[in-house]
């Protein structure tokens, strides 16, 4: 007798097991079902709008005519600034915390401080460069402050990612340097710096991406969202994609939409790509010790 | 003693306030294989770091006493200590090839030196890689990356590589605990051709292999040495009671 | 065989002919360290310039407007000079508890499927398409909830405004989903097996041993993610700005119109607003106001990680 209420009770308990592993199992798929939709609603309502000439195009008041050329090249300006700016800054800044900081106050107080630096909204960066740079240093609402803002925004990820990466460069092969009479630096740079490069890359081509895709600061330093050239110096206005799809997104007009929708199309693609050669490095060179 | 290579005077070693090394007098000769012996964590690895100065990696470190190579204080403020790394290389305990090319593992010592010109950094590699008996092997593939090679091999690359810039001394540090008994004896029999050209103190926590090689061994217990002698007088007449003990297999 | 006697040249020599040239080696020894500690304190100087910049409009600013007009106002309409930020703050919380009613339960469950349950071979492509949640640009999330979520939900509201608090909630909800779930499995997977395997071994059901064991061990890493992730929805700028509306709203109602701290930023850069107005400094009051509710997040997010570390 008392078997079989025990029994009875396992089997209740399994039965719940089983019911909530499918909840588990439900609950995962909205998260995966809600990608989908969005990434099916951008492509069925902006694939008819693509083309060579959406492309090519400069934004337009109709949208036969809008297009997407100013921003792109905007974007890629900007990331030909931020990419070699964050890079030296981020890859030195993580260079001092590993090899050369001693364990004290101060180096602790940056150690925290880039940790916080990762979780201040973007949109305070974007004030941030309102005061400094197009106020204080008066560049003005220009390719360079809105570059520059960028940088400081992807600035802590790019020092963690390296840290990270030069963290994993096995200290036997250091030892092995410092041992043939290297100094620091020869080590640094021959040794540590190559067998860290790909862990750097892949971390900062990912931040790279999350500044192409970046909107909300480059509003505040003040990006345009029409304009009709691409910039050719430093101190030129400029768009970027995701500022363009705003502007059409906010038009009331629906047609603009599938405008917007054509131009995230383009925006994702590039971002998968960046993402696609991000994995690609971090395959290709990982497990090298 | 003129021809000793290392003459090392009341040293003491602590690692923050744990004392590592305690009271080391020790004279080693030139041109000869000195082996130290001892259990894990007696310090004969602190011991040997310390006579290139690889220890100051540890920021904790502190010392007392002297070291002496080649009547020259280690030490010495005017000293560079790259300077004395060039004198004393050495090879460690896993197989640590840079993640290059056998060619560039093997030119980095002279290319960090200032040695540019691609004929001797050629000459110099191989004649590197024949002094460690891995030129035969390597040859055909000198721009592949080193961590293709075997473990053995990769070993041997790694004591081309400290041969390239041409030491007086090569520490070895525990070299074939890493490796299979015939990458072992390989590495054995080389070390036995360079004693002519090298004085080499080597780690070992194998005693056949310090009976097999050496000409002198030190057997260090909890950081103080016992006993330093010549190595078969060590194994086969032990002075000290603690030395019998260990060879004897009591503990250890 | 090497022999070092009976050779044209010596390696050795030629290293300390070398010798003479390392002078100007040893500055770069001396410089490198220094250049690169001027490096890591441009971080430093960030930091000091966010709060610089904060801090000074924001001064100028309660020079105008007094802090119990600000703090305790109930109208935000600085166009008609009324700055009473509650409005602001209270869209801000409605989109933030709606964000973490989405992403908590789908977050939390993802988590526990892919740590207790999922096989390795799912885990490996469950995850990262998880994570490209967290890779789509917050423009897009924007986009889907103004022309997707909205009008969907207008179908069960039928009296809900475009611009309402509800989609934006959600849409910012999905866009944290990855973070907690990333960061709760990662807590998860730190709880060592052993403990599973006793618990299993004691005839207890997976989700027995879930609820009982790995959820209480790995709990403050997941309190921590959650935190993270409220702290990154309170942030969140361009879904808010584009579905939610622009309408200071002192309202619980999630299908009315409002307007966040961010999105008010927004919208003040945006406009043309002089610069030294007090419309001008505003934004940086709100800005303030912002910055220290998420960096009390981040540091609380960092204390619980910290305080409560277990170790295994």
């Amino acid at each position: 007798m008392n078997d079989k209420v025990n029994y009875s009770h396992i089997k209740g308990r399994v039965m719940k097991n089983a019911v909530v592993k499918w909840i588990f199992i439900m609950a995962t798929s909205v998260a995966l079902i809600f990608l989908a939709l969005l990434i099916g609603r951008v492509l069925s309502q902006g694939v008819g709008y693509l083309s060579i000439d959406f492309l090519k195009n400069y934004p337009a008041p109709y949208i036969e005519e809008a297009g997407l050329f100013a921003g792109i090249m905007g974007s890629l300006a900007m990331i030909s600034i931020t990419a070699p700016v964050s890079m030296i800054l981020g890859v030195c800044t993580a260079l001092y915390l590993e090899e050369y900081a001693r364990d004290n106050k101060f180096t602790r107080f940056i150690r925290v401080n880039v940790q916080n630096l990762a979780g201040v909204p973007s949109i305070v960066f974007g004030l941030l460069g309102l005061t400094f740079f197009v106020y204080l240093f008066e560049m003005g609402y220009t390719l360079i402050a809105g570059a520059l803002t960028m940088s400081l925004l992807v600035l802590p990820i790019i020092v963690v990612a390296a840290q990270e990466a030069i963290r994993s460069v096995p200290s036997e092969i250091r030892e092995a340097s410092i041992g043939m009479g290297a100094t620091k630096w020869q080590t640094i740079w021959r040794i540590v710096l190559p067998a860290a490069i790909p862990g750097i890359l892949t971390g900062s081509i990912l931040a790279f991406s999350r500044a192409i895709g970046e909107t909300a600061p480059l509003i505040i330093v003040g990006a345009a969202t029409a304009i009709y050239s691409i910039p050719d110096s430093l101190f030129s206005k400029y768009t970027v994609m995701p500022m363009q799809i705003y502007s059409w997104t906010a038009r009331p007009q629906e047609e603009w939409q599938y405008v917007a929708a054509a131009g995230i199309i383009v925006l994702l693609i590039i971002l998968l790509c960046m993402n696609a050669i991000a994995v690609w490095i971090r395959n290709k060179f990982q497990k090298r010790f | 003693m003129a021809n000793k290579a290392f003459s090392i005077e009341d040293f003491n070693l602590w690692y923050g306030t744990d004392q590592a090394l305690y009271q080391i007098n020790l004279d080693i000769p030139k041109h000869e294989i000195t082996a130290v012996i001892g259990p894990s964590g007696c310090g004969k690895s602190t011991l040997l770091k310390t006579l290139n100065r690889m220890t100051e990696t540890i920021p904790s470190v502190q010392t007392s006493g002297s070291i002496e190579y080649d009547g020259e204080d280690i030490f010495a403020k005017k000293k560079m200590v790259e300077e004395l790394r060039t004198r004393v290389g050495m090879v460690f305990q896993k197989p640590n090839p840079f993640p290059k090319s056998i060619f560039e593992n093997v030119a980095y010592g002279p290319k960090i030196h200032g040695i540019k010109k691609k004929q001797v950094l050629n000459e110099v590699v191989e004649k590197s890689l024949k002094g460690a008996a891995i030129w035969d092997e390597v040859h055909d593939r000198l721009n592949q990356n080193a961590f293709g090679l075997s473990g053995g091999q990769q070993q041997r690359v790694c004591i081309a590589r400290c041969l390239a810039i041409e030491p007086d001394v090569i520490l070895m540090d525990e070299p074939t605990s890493a490796l299979d008994p015939i990458s072992t004896l390989k590495i054995e029999e080389l070390i036995k051709e360079l004693k002519k050209d090298y004085t080499i103190i080597i780690v070992t926590h194998n005693m056949q292999q310090a009976a097999r090689i050496s000409d002198n061994t030190v057997f260090m217990l909890n950081g103080e040495m016992v006993e330093f002698s010549d190595t078969d007088q060590l194994f086969s007449n032990p002075k000290d009671k603690r030395t019998e003990d260990y060879i004897t297999g009591r503990f250890g | 065989m090497i022999s070092k006697n009976n050779e044209q040249y010596s390696v050795q020599e030629m290293i300390q002919a070398n010798k003479n040239k390392k002078s100007a080696f040893n500055l770069i020894e001396k410089g490198v360290p220094a250049f690169l500690l001027l490096c890591a304190t441009v971080s430093v100087a960030t930091t000091i310039g966010i709060l610089f910049t904060l801090l000074s409009e924001t001064i100028g600013f309660f020079q105008n407007i007094s802090l119990t007009e600000f703090y305790l106002g109930t109208k935000w309409s600085p166009w008609t000079d009324h700055f009473g930020v509650a409005p602001l703050i209270a869209g801000t919380l409605l989109i933030t508890v709606i964000a973490i009613c989405v992403a908590l339960p789908i977050g939390l469950a993802a988590a526990i499927f892919l740590s207790e349950y999922a096989s390795e071979r799912t885990r490996k492509i469950i995850k990262p398409i998880l994570e490209i949640l967290a890779g789509i640009p917050t423009v897009v999330y924007g986009f889907f909830a103004l022309t997707f979520v909205s009008p969907m939900l207008s179908n069960i509201f039928t009296d809900m405004n475009i611009f309402n608090a509800l989609s934006g909630g959600i849409v910012v909800g999905v866009m944290i989903i990855p973070m907690i779930a990333s960061l709760s499995e990662d807590a998860m997977n730190a709880v060592p097996n052993s403990l599973r395997e006793g618990a299993l071994g004691l005839g207890a059901t997976k989700f027995e041993v879930t609820r009982r064991v790995v959820m209480p061990a790995a709990f403050s890493g997941i309190i921590a993610s959650i935190v993270l992730a409220i702290s990154r929805a309170i942030g969140e700028t361009m879904i808010v700005t584009i579905a939610a509306g622009a309408t200071p709203n002192l309202t619980i109602d999630p299908t009315e119109s409002i307007q966040t701290l961010t999105a008010f930023i927004v919208q003040g850069a945006k406009g043309d607003t002089s610069y030294h107005s007090t419309i001008y400094s505003s934004i940086y009051a709100v800005g303030m106001t912002l910055f220290v509710f998420t960096l009390l997040m981040n540091i609380l997010s960092q204390y619980i990680s910290r305080r409560f570390k277990e170790d295994y």
